[in-house]
């Protein structure tokens, strides 16, 4: 009986300790967003630095994004395709249901859970090799505001994301062109009348809304994660580790609220 | 001129700094000393204003930190120069823009004039034109602490810091690194504190001696009587070093 509970109180404990902690991160996170926009960098440097960004974060994604764009849409044409076997649904639905797939989801959703992974875990070492080798601390000491000076500039470059994600989802909408082109399963002047059917430029803003948060998220959480990191190289890693499931968690509930919101009226 | 008045600082239920008191002069260098976990880094941290300590006061010419507004601190800090233990150089950034990257966040000189200014002081810590262009990564120990001490004074400060500048160096390194340090000190009249436990430094170039343990300042004096104290906690740290332990059998055998 002492036993038992002894390791009630003990598992009970342990919950609130973690809870206090999620608490603490939580309003630290929200304290950091204060302070990205508190005593900014000269204007001069900070300029520099946003390009340096654009180049590491946007322009580098590019490749990736587009080749797994291009061959995703083409998956999801192939998928669609093969299972619409009955001869009363029309052939134009694939190219209706590829661009659907993709303008909704696929394109702001998934590409972004992958952003979270290559961008969010470079940001995350990037700044966490940075606390470990003391160099943020030789930021303060100058008097500089070192939340500002490294996150401010990922901030602003990720504002740009919108632009990776419509290239995702034209790349994706031609991947899906060139699997009926190569693969045969619908015409070409089908899948192009599909693409065209019935569209509702809302969902381009309903997915550009929601590309805008998520681009929030990349840059906000990885950052958090890094910034206040304690430790050594091993640390590094296991942060870059966290921030990444966070900001995938975070995208994921964000798009379920987002959805809720926007397309449920 | 520093002067810290009654230091105290505590992290969750441990007090690290219970209580310290001492004045660092002008144009001097002075080394605080002591084992590690005595707090001499969380010492230098509260003298950067990286740590608030919760009572007792730190003044630099007459300014008390932590009467200052946010303004003024940012001000004081711009004269301020610090050498970490492992450089803490940018590692994005090459040799020269490293040097000069104070200069651009706090002057407006121009790019001409901030190069020439980082070419000067680079040449007075005795690096090489053909190392300016190099990445930190490319340099070796020696040559990144003479880096970090040119980026330190590049923007003139008022105070230098160094936490252990010559860890990790051969001793004619070490010894390199000192003598500039204390050159630079003399030169620019700066109030420079460093911390070090390496009893070579203390030798060649403490002026004055903090001697901390166990977050109390348990000694104060200069080189030059650091041998002759009677205080049993400095001179088993002094002596911990067969070498000095030879050099004080010498200067008692003398006295004798």
């Amino acid at each position: 009986m002492k036993l038992a509970l002894n390791t009630f109180l003990f598992f009970n404990l342990a919950g609130i300790i973690r809870s206090m902690n999620y608490l603490h991160n939580i309003g630290a996170y929200f304290l950091m967003i204060k302070q990205i926009f508190r005593k900014p960098t000269k204007w001069s440097v900070m300029k520099r630095l946003i390009f340096n960004e654009i180049d590491d974060l946007i322009i580098g994604s590019l490749g990736i994004v587009a080749f797994i764009s291009f061959f995703v849409g083409g998956v999801v044409t192939i998928q669609t395709a093969l299972n619409l076997t009955s001869p009363i649904i029309p052939k134009t639905l694939v190219g209706f249901a590829t661009r659907q797939s993709v303008i909704l989801e696929f394109a702001p959703t998934f590409i972004s859970i992958i952003m979270a992974g290559k961008v969010g875990s470079f940001i995350t070492s990037t700044i966490g090799t940075m606390r470990v080798t003391e160099q943020i601390d030789a930021l303060e000491v100058m008097g500089i505001n070192a939340i500002n000076y490294l996150v401010f500039p990922k901030f602003i470059a990720l504002m740009l994301y919108p632009f990776v994600i419509s290239i995702a989802m034209f790349l994706g909408i031609v991947g899906g062109l060139a699997a009926c082109y190569f693969g045969g399963f619908v015409s070409i002047e089908d899948y192009i009348i599909g693409v065209q059917m019935d569209f509702i430029p809302f969902h381009i803003t309903y997915a550009f809304i929601k590309t805008i948060v998520f681009a929030f998220l990349i840059a906000t959480i990885p950052s958090f994660y890094g910034f206040y990191m304690r430790g050594g190289a091993l640390e590094v890693g296991k942060a870059s580790t966290t921030s990444f499931v966070w900001t995938s968690v975070m995208i994921i509930l964000s798009n379920y609220i987002l959805t809720q919101l926007l397309l449920s009226v | 001129m520093i002067e810290v008045k009654d230091l105290h600082k505590s992290f969750g239920g441990a007090h690290i700094l219970k209580g310290i008191s001492t004045t660092f002069e002008k144009g001097k260098t002075s080394l605080v000393i002591g084992q590690s976990g005595s707090g001499k880094t969380v010492f230098l941290k509260c003298l950067l204003g990286l740590f608030s300590p919760e009572e007792g006061t730190i003044s630099y010419d007459g300014k008390i930190y932590s009467e200052l507004s946010g303004d003024q601190k940012s001000d004081l800090r711009a004269e301020m120069g610090m050498v970490f233990q492992g450089s803490a150089l940018f590692d994005s950034m090459t040799i020269l823009e490293n040097v000069m990257f104070p200069l651009r966040m706090f002057t407006k000189q121009s790019k001409s004039e901030m190069q020439e200014r980082a070419n000067f002081v680079l040449k007075r810590v005795n690096l090489a034109e053909d190392d300016h262009n190099k990445f930190p990564s490319e340099a070796s120990g020696g040559m990144q602490k003479r880096v970090a001490i040119a980026r330190a004074i590049v923007n003139k400060p008022n105070y230098l810091f160094c936490d252990e500048p010559n860890s990790g160096l051969d001793p004619k390194t070490a010894m390199v690194i000192d003598n500039l340090i204390q050159e630079i000190t003399e030169e620019y009249n700066i109030t420079t504190i460093i911390n070090s436990h390496d009893m070579n430094s203390v030798m060649e170039i403490g002026q004055k001696i903090v001697f901390l343990k166990d977050g109390l300042k348990e000694w104060e004096g200069s080189r030059d009587n650091v041998f002759k104290t009677d205080n049993e906690a400095v001179t088993d740290f002094v002596y911990s070093s067969e070498l000095f332990k030879k050099v004080r059998q010498m200067y008692l055998e003398e006295r004798v």
